[in-house]
């Protein structure tokens, strides 16, 4: 092997000093990438739609189609149940804001732009701050026109409107804690396809073994026991007692989702973060 | 002014190369992924404002090599300089002085040309003003500026790899990664992106290139580092290399098909210093001759028309990476394949 070209000297090392990415930089930084992501949406507006048309087309479905017979058991009938479910539907919307943004995590893995990102000299997580910054703002927009419907089925917030804000915060907390399974997914996954399917197994359970649709009163003693701490149904019961006040309790639904929060957040997103710095 | 002497001249000679101050070191760097040595041992330098090609055949460890000096990974031992910042200790004032250009283009899709420039402006700390100006100046360079607004995604492989470049120069980097630059590209477009590429080398930017194709070190590199199997198996000038592989091939053909068998007679006879055995090839109707310089090429000639045979075709042609491989280690690459570029487009 001939060493002729190497030079006998190591080069010099230059010692300037650690140039921080001040908050200015973070947020000029975050702000570009959520331009980028916005931009998405104006390229591909079907995203948008996905993200809004599920919700809607569930509310439909379950009030019109279940609604009657659940209300009945409720002790009233189909408007029972549109105040029983429209909190529910407010709970679930957690989930997209996770689903989306693991799926889009993938798809950037995948394209060798994150390559891109991460030889820049910005902070890694400006990249994931600005996808959930865009997927909150999604959530944002879903709810408001779940709300548009809920009104039109004839939900009546009672003057709750700060239980309302308090609900869709909660979920959209309990969103980003769910989040960081769905980065682990996205990192690790070979495409956005198995991400949404895994995703879609994890989440079918806990959608439907829970308090979102109808009580969990008649259901078998094994899954009531499944159900009393699954956070969707922990979710769903706190966004209920604060969308309409009186007789629905919060403190358990509150507890379970909190617990639940902390407790993904402390296991996962370290591993998250571990994942997606070392990711080669 | 030297930088007007470099215009129009690409490659610059062994000895001018190594008294330039050293751009990117590395020493002894070794990563393993797994049981895996991807480099095991890797020592190279790059000097300011040449171009050094690393080549290799897939799987030799060139594309880690590129992100363990781009920090995207972090070496298990070893050292590497680049512009005077250590890229394990000083990762975020390395990345302020390099431009990368992936193997598959690192751009966003569903973005338009000019809007990836703008983000990477943005991400460059430039000024929305700034990022704006450089996006339309590189969009400009890099003959984009009609299909500036259209997402990234419709753009041709020879398009998006442009693009890459530009989104590569967006920061005016010290030292440039091309990494496999025209890998899946047609002829016609590999040629633009050497055209581009030499466009930055008289800019003054330091290239580390990695390659296949002993054509594209040939046409962009002054100094070559051969890996394979993440091991420096040779180093030095483009020219000293070359006459370790046996330099070019020269394939004759006789007007004649029947004079085939005269004519590699003729030059095997000819007691050419250095010449190698020549080869008849009944296939093609060619004998081939490895030839090491242009004074050799004359004598074959001489030697051929002397014995009164007329040719009919003459061509030189460039060893093949598995020919350089071959006459280095005696043995084929670790992954043989054809060093020919392939003619479609790698779907990216």
């Amino acid at each position: 092997m001939s060493a002729t070209t190497l030079s006998p000297a190591a080069p010099t090392i230059r010692v300037d000093a650690d140039p921080k990415i001040g908050l200015r930089g973070h947020l000029r930084h975050t702000g570009a990438l959520i331009r980028r992501n916005l931009l998405w949406i104006r390229q591909d507006p079907e995203s948008m739609f996905d993200a809004i048309l599920m919700p809607v087309v569930f509310t439909l479905l379950f009030v019109y189609v279940f609604g009657g017979s659940i209300g009945q058991a409720l002790g009233g009938g189909q408007d029972a149940y549109v105040q029983y479910v429209i909190p529910g539907m407010v709970a679930m919307m957690s989930m997209n804001i996770a689903q989306a943004v693991g799926t889009g995590f993938n798809e950037d893995f995948h394209k060798g732009i994150m390559d891109r990102f991460r030889s820049l000299p910005i902070g890694r997580a400006s990249v994931l701050i600005a996808k959930v910054s865009v997927e909150l703002l999604r959530l944002l927009v879903a709810t408001s026109v779940v709300m548009v419907v809920a009104v039109l089925v004839g939900f009546d917030i009672n003057g709750h409107w700060g239980g309302l804000f308090a609900a869709v915060g909660l979920s959209a907390l309990f969103g980003s804690a769910v989040m960081w399974i769905f980065l682990v997914l996205g990192v690790t996954m070979k495409s956005a396809q198995s991400v949404q399917a895994m995703g879609f197994l994890v989440m079918m359970p806990l959608q439907f073994g829970s308090s979102i649709f109808a009580p969990t009163g008649s259901m078998p003693g094994w899954l009531q026991s499944f159900t009393t701490y699954n956070p969707m149904s922990g979710l769903a019961d706190a966004a209920r007692g604060l969308m309409l006040g009186g007789g629905h309790p919060i403190a358990h639904g509150l507890t379970v989702t909190l617990a639940w929060t902390a407790g993904l957040t402390l296991v996962m997103a370290p591993v998250a973060i571990r994942k997606f710095t070392k990711k080669s | 002014m030297a930088a007007d002497t470099l215009v129009g001249m690409t490659r610059i000679d062994n000895t001018s190369a190594s008294d330039r101050q050293v751009a990117v070191s590395v020493r002894g760097l070794v990563k393993h992924f797994g049981a895996t040595k991807a480099l095991d041992g890797v020592d190279l330098d790059v000097h300011e404002g040449t171009v050094l090609g690393v080549l290799g055949p897939n799987g030799a460890g060139k594309t880690t090599l590129v992100r363990c000096l781009s920090t995207l990974i972090t070496p298990d031992a070893g050292t590497a300089i680049v512009a005077g910042y250590d890229a394990v200790r000083q990762p975020r004032q390395l990345r302020r002085v390099i431009g990368l250009t992936g193997q598959y283009a690192s751009v966003d899709e569903k973005l338009s040309g000019r809007e990836n420039l703008y983000m990477i402006g943005r991400l460059l700390d430039l000024s929305r003003k700034e990022s704006r100006s450089r996006a339309d100046a590189l969009l400009e360079r890099f003959s984009l500026t009609d299909a500036a607004t259209r997402p990234a995604r419709t753009y041709s492989g020879g398009m998006r790899r442009r693009l890459d470049l530009a989104a590569s120069m967006i920061g005016r980097p010290h030292v440039l990664y091309l990494d496999e630059p025209t890998t899946g590209l047609d002829p016609r477009t590999r040629n633009e992106v050497w055209n581009e590429v030499e466009a930055m080398v008289r800019d003054g930017v330091t290239v580390l290139l990695t390659t296949q194709y002993m054509e594209e070190a040939e046409q962009l590199a002054s100094e070559l580092t051969v890996i394979d199997r993440g091991k420096v198996i040779a180093s030095g000038g483009i020219e000293e290399l070359k006459a370790k592989v046996g330099g070019r091939t020269l394939r004759v053909r006789p007007a004649d098909p029947r004079e085939l068998r005269p004519l590699a007679a003729a030059l095997d006879e000819s007691g050419l210093t250095g010449l190698a055995t020549s080869t008849a090839d009944p296939e093609s109707g060619t004998v081939l001759v490895p030839v090491l310089s242009d004074e050799q090429l004359t004598a074959v000639v001489g030697a051929v028309t002397a014995r009164g045979i007329t040719i009919g075709s003459i061509a030189t042609e460039l060893p093949s990476l598995d020919e350089v491989f071959l006459s280095i280690t005696g043995q084929k690459a670790s992954t043989p394949q054809d060093a020919r570029p392939e003619l479609e487009e790698v779907a990216v």
